[in-house]
């Protein structure tokens, strides 16, 4: 949260009971919206198709024009200011790219900061960078054209275009529905990257819940007429779904799903006893008797991981280090998820792991119960943080009731 | 008299009734090619907007040249304002036609995204949506500039210019001695008139045409 803040380039949205009714239809599209979206923060709209997720995101750059309620962008009322204008300070990125098949890559994502009136040398300097961004090599894909690209290098290219100019704002409507899953992951990490340079406020609408977990800092759950189910973080609707609806959208295995969210270095790692390659055989010997344990990790010169180190190995081969242990097959880095952990634990033979630092060296273990100790903090925890939050709301919600009531006898009084 | 020594005895005469037929044909394009695809800009986004000038366009077409240009001729006299204004009205219906059409088979999503990177509607038209029909625009055209080789041919009914005036003294003066000779050097001299224009429009489709696109 700390090194969010530092270099948050977004804009707060504020969503005030925005609705959009279609004429000829006896429902609303989208049902008094309200929502406010941090700077910097990435916002997951997710619901079944139908439910008005899309149309409420083309209302926030105005594709679809409100039918009453305000939009404010960093405290600015938009709602009725020039459509085009407002569009140039937003970005915006769809399903299958929507790149002009008849301009080269550069020509697309030079568009709006040539319509904002950039200079040509500034142009093209962003372009490169852009490219560079979104992990395109300028010099190859500089002067192609979007038909001699790949689903993904398509999507790549449509993400430069809607950052070129810089906007505050990213709006993302669908925009990996269209790629194969493997290509969809790769986008989704780029995303994440990507964001964590930027900082941009991030309004991204999927039916797929998964994505909305993996890329979300919150989610809004969304059922028809965008009627808001829950908007809370990733963790928060994993495990206190606030109604069958959303726990039916949360699908099976929540548990497994939370284990995404949570990295190695934020549970209790445990210590094993430790010798170097450099320590006296005597010294071993003793350590492994004095612990009463029965293992020792072997490090090498440089701290890292070796072989796991047995009472009875070093009998065996004969007080040859070279010789004895098994060597460490898995290990982990803190920046892991636990669920990367938990796959890793399952298949080490022992059901524990080393835990790795940023250059390989050993700064502890995780092992099968230090995980399930975890993860049952951490649903606790959840459930204790959601039980919370729900009771400030039904407070809040009680407040306005009253206060509704109050208003309404004084109406009352009035004939 | 052959042929090709009636034609190299009337070459000066030949030349420049040619060089007027093409002229006209290349003129009238132009503004019919202007006129034609403003009327598809103007009217594809609305169905009835759209039906309506090809409805139009064809009841210009159903009218036979050689009457219309006889109700034009009380209008606007003899000469070229006729001539001009006839092949500007037969030459709308397939720009019109091609161009609403080519209009309205752009991808959709890639006019959504034209509007939702900040495009102003003129620039979504100039710079993704013409873009996009120009094939389609311009295969109107070629059809246009074939059938105006023909049609400007019956001008020399109004005094207008080019080959059809060869055409026309030919058959009147039909058992004489050169006449055969006269129909058959207007009528090839169009023919020949048509391929040249056709090869340079293919030449222009492929230098105008986005190798992004080009099929």
């Amino acid at each position: 949260m700390a090194d969010r803040q530092r270099a948050v380039t977004g804009a707060v949205i504020e969503l005030d009971d925005l609705t959009k009714h279609y004429p000829g239809s006896q429902l609303p599209a989208v049902d008094g919206v309200n929502m406010e979206i941090a700077a910097g923060e990435t916002v997951i709209l997710v619901g079944p198709s139908g439910c008005g997720k899309s149309t409420t995101l083309r209302m926030i750059n105005r594709l679809i024009e409100p039918s009453s309620g305000r939009i404010r962008i960093d405290g600015e009322d938009v709602t009725d200011i020039d459509p085009v204008r407002l569009r140039r300070r937003i970005g915006y990125a769809i399903q299958s790219s929507g790149l002009f098949p008849h301009m080269t890559v550069a020509e697309n994502i030079a568009q709006v900061p040539r319509m904002v009136g950039w200079s040509k040398a500034r142009i093209r300097d962003r372009v490169e960078e852009m490219l560079d961004l979104v992990g395109l090599d300028p010099r190859e894909f500089h002067s192609r054209y979007p038909r001699q690209l790949s689903g993904g290098q398509q999507q790549r290219v449509g993400v430069a275009r809607a950052l070129a100019a810089d906007p505050p704002v990213l709006l993302m409507d669908e925009p990996f529905g269209a790629v194969d899953p493997i290509t969809r992951d790769h986008l989704q990490d780029e995303l994440i990257r990507l964001q964590h340079e930027l900082h941009k406020t991030i309004v991204f609408v999927t039916h797929d819940f998964d994505e909305a977990i993996k890329l979300g800092d919150r989610i809004a759950v969304l059922r028809e007429q965008s009627h808001i189910a829950q908007f809370d973080t990733p963790e928060a609707i994993l495990t206190n779904p606030s109604d069958d609806f959303v726990s039916g959208f949360v699908g099976a295995g929540a548990a497994l799903k939370r284990l995404n969210l949570t990295r190695v270095r934020d549970v209790t790692i445990e210590d094993v006893p430790t010798v170097t390659m450099d320590d006296p055989l005597q010294e071993i010997f003793d350590k492994l008797r004095e612990r009463g344990g029965n293992e020792l990790l072997l490090l090498d010169r440089r701290r890292r991981p070796y072989k796991w180190l047995r009472r009875g190995d070093l009998m065996r081969a004969k007080g040859s280090l070279a010789r004895a242990g098994t060597l460490v097959s898995h290990h982990v880095t803190r920046d892991a998820t636990l669920r990367d952990a938990l796959e890793a634990v399952l298949t080490d033979s022992a059901g524990r792991v080393p835990v790795t630092g940023r250059r390989g060296e050993y700064v502890g273990v995780v092992d099968m119960e230090t995980l399930l100790n975890s993860v049952h903090e951490l649903l606790e925890a959840d459930r204790m943080a959601a039980l919370e939050h729900r009771h400030d709301l039904e407070e809040a919600r009680a407040h306005q009731t009253q206060e509704r009531l109050e208003t309404g006898f004084a109406g009352g009084e009035r004939p | 008299m052959d042929f090709w020594s009636f034609v190299s005895d009337r070459r000066q005469q030949l030349l420049m009734d040619t060089y007027q037929h093409a002229s006209a044909v290349f003129q009238c394009m132009v503004v019919a090619s202007v006129v034609g695809v403003g009327i598809g800009v103007l009217t594809y986004r609305n169905d009835r907007a759209g039906r309506l000038a090809i409805a139009t366009t064809v009841t210009i077409m159903t009218v036979p040249s050689y009457a219309l240009l006889g109700l034009l001729i009380p209008v606007l006299g003899l000469g070229v304002p006729p001539t001009v204004t006839a092949l500007v009205l037969y030459a709308l219906l397939p720009i019109v036609r091609n161009a609403i059409v080519g209009l309205r088979g752009v991808d959709p999503t890639l006019v959504d995204a034209a509007k939702g990177i900040g495009m102003s509607r003129a620039a979504q038209i100039l710079r993704v949506e013409l873009p996009l029909a120009w094939p389609s625009i311009l295969t109107g055209i070629r059809v246009a500039t074939q059938m105006l080789m023909g049609i400007a041919a019956v001008a020399a009914f109004a005094s207008g210019p080019g080959l059809g005036n060869d055409i026309f003294t030919g058959i009147s003066s039909l058992g004489s001695a050169n006449a055969l000779n006269q129909v058959l050097a207007g009528t090839l001299g169009i023919v020949v008139l048509a391929l040249l224009f056709d090869f340079a429009l293919v030449l222009i489709g492929r230098l105008t045409t986005s190798r992004g696109i080009r099929g």
